[in-house]
């Protein structure tokens, strides 16, 4: 492998990659490396209490179980957005397929306070619930609300390059072989999505968990009731407290490490399958 | 976690086969387009409507002035400054990472297209933070330039006198910027010049093109355009970045304060109008970024179609 690039005639490989090197180490890994080397410092009892305090495991409950929430709500729709898309023929289609990336292209900010102008008592959508004495805004579930629309466009966006390339021979043989269109959903098409259902699930997942923009406003960050982990670095930080910060910053980072890991992996796993 | 910034070599939408059978029920068709446009509106559409609602609710003269404050356009200078620095940069870096992952092979290459995807995966926060702890007074940078004996004892008087700050300062700013903004271009770029292969770049060169003039004649033409989104893309998260900012930036009005900072002070100072005046700029942009990508797609669509 390595003997092409030797014999590849293109020029520019050492001073491409040297830059590429170089750049990423500088800006990436030698400040993420900075992470770790303060954690090294600290003593493993230090570590500990720093990372498991009932405020930081209240937020880490919170950020858990909010993210696999919003995660959850995403997979049922983005699957249905994405089939849609792909699928089926509508006015304005172009637009709405656009429409998707929105929460990947809005700055988080902007999407906080209209998402908390929304659900607040008196907003379109939270003066409806006020009487009912439903409450999203400052609550967990604004919290949810936030991470929903933040994770959208990563499973809309995983599955329909899948949709789009399942052959439809294997539907149109399951039909002559007597299926319902039912069973064809659900044993034909369904399974042949399932990993990357999984992975763009699993990167709305990851995403909502270090999401920190939307989340501050709707949720008002109330310490052991609407507080997310990166909140809690953050008010570390204004604290001066370094090493508490940088301690849960480690637990996060390797969570997200592994997650990413894991994602790597089911996209490859999807890839295959869809091959076959 | 790059799947949506590397859609736009595959056009969305127009499917070809409409056999009967693998159609659905056309109730199982309403129902299900019903469902996932009402998702969009409640989740996606009203959010996009209620700042424009919002800033313009106080009349247009409140909205304009928004903008004409001093603070304001303290905020939208310092916005663009940093978005003029961090894009070129991950341009530049965006370009060679692709150009040495795709025209040629070496070991390591899914690794080092792994760490690029990297700063995905970490939280806003912590991009913040990381630099925080390189340059902050309590950091590397502090504890060198506070060291008693320190290595390069000139390196240490230099800095001391030159008392730049990085971070609460423009650096840090645009450090956590580019950090935070780093795989947009890279992955833009690598599956579309992977699809191109190496054919065009050889032929240049046997017919005697030296290597820059292979690049500007024969590489660039062929991926303009994911460029041109990669370069939108970036800069569309360049100014619209909050966490990473908020965390180095000090929120000093009028010195380090970006425009979506500054839509946090005046919305939690109850300047709701003010704040989703500003808020609606960045809005426009994102909207203006997502239409440039719907028309590269077409055109790109239309010339493979």
């Amino acid at each position: 492998m390595s003997t092409r690039s030797a014999r590849s005639i293109l020029p520019g490989f050492g001073l491409s990659l040297g830059f590429t090197i170089a750049y990423l180490s500088l800006i990436v890994l030698l400040p993420l490396s900075a992470v770790f080397l303060k954690t090294s410092g600290m003593t493993w009892a230090e570590f500990v209490a720093a990372v498991s305090s009932p405020f930081v495991i209240s937020a880490y409950k919170v950020s858990f179980f909010a993210s696999l929430a919003a995660a959850s709500v995403n997979a049922v729709f983005g699957l249905i957005v994405a089939w849609v898309l792909v699928r089926y023929t509508f006015p304005a289609k172009k637009i709405v397929d656009a429409l998707v990336d929105l929460p990947f292209a809005l700055p988080t900010a902007v999407a906080g306070i209209a998402l908390t102008t929304i659900y607040a008592q008196t907003g379109w959508i939270g003066r409806w619930l006020a009487p009912y004495d439903i409450k999203i805004a400052y609550t967990p579930i604004g919290v949810f609300i936030a991470l929903t629309f933040i994770g959208l466009p990563f499973v809309v966006r995983t599955l329909q390059p899948v949709i789009e390339e399942l052959e439809p021979e294997l539907e149109e043989a399951s039909a002559t072989l007597g299926a319902s269109r039912f069973q064809t959903v659900f044993r034909v098409i369904l399974p042949q999505l399932t990993p990357a259902l999984i992975a763009g699930t699993a990167m709305a997942f990851a995403r909502s968990l270090g999401e920190y923009g939307s989340v501050v406003f709707i949720g008002a960050n109330l310490p052991m009731k609407t507080q997310i982990v990166p909140h809690v670095i953050y008010e570390k930080l204004e604290q001066y407290d370094y090493r508490g910060a940088t301690a849960i910053a480690t637990v996060m980072l390797v969570t997200s490490f592994v997650l990413l890991l894991l994602i790597n992996l089911l996209q490859k796993w999807s890839r295959r399958y869809n091959k076959i | 976690m790059a799947s949506i910034v590397t859609h736009l070599h595959k056009p969305a939408g127009s499917h070809g086969h409409a056999s009967r059978v693998t159609q659905d029920a056309p109730w199982v068709r309403w129902l299900l387009t019903a469902v996932a446009l009402l998702f969009l509106l409640g989740f996606v559409l009203l959010p996009l409507l209620a700042v424009f609602a919002e800033a313009l609710r106080s009349g247009l003269g409140v909205f304009f002035a928004a903008f004409t404050d001093d603070y304001a356009l303290a905020a939208i200078k310092l916005t663009l400054t940093t978005a003029l620095i961090a894009v070129p940069s991950n341009v530049v870096f965006g370009v060679a990472a692709a150009w040495c992952i795709t025209k040629f092979s070496f070991p390591g290459k899914s690794v080092l297209i792994t760490l690029i995807d990297l700063p995905f995966a970490v939280s806003p926060v912590i991009a913040g933070l990381i630099f925080v702890l390189m340059f902050g007074l309590q950091g590397w940078l502090g504890h060198y330039i506070n060291a008693e004996a320190p290595w390069f004892p000139w390196l240490q008087a230099w800095l001391a006198e030159q008392d730049f700050k990085i971070i609460f300062g423009t650096p840090g700013i645009v450090l956590a910027t580019i950090f935070v903004t780093f795989p947009f271009v890279a992955r833009e770029l690598i599956p579309l010049m992977q699809a191109q292969g190496t054919d065009e770049e050889y032929a240049a060169v046997t017919l005697g093109a030296n290597g820059w003039q292979t690049f500007w004649r024969v590489t660039l033409p062929n991926i303009k355009w994911g460029l041109f989104y990669g370069i939108v893309l970036c800069n569309a998260r360049a100014m619209g970045e909050f966490g990473a900012v908020s965390v180095v930036s000090g929120h000093i009005r009028g010195e380090t304060n970006t425009m979506p900072l500054h839509v946090e002070i005046l919305y939690n100072e109850y300047q709701f109008s003010a704040a989703f005046a500003v808020a609606s700029l960045l809005a426009l942009l994102a909207i203006v970024t997502l239409v440039l990508k719907s028309v590269i797609e077409w055109r790109h669509s239309r010339l493979q179609g």
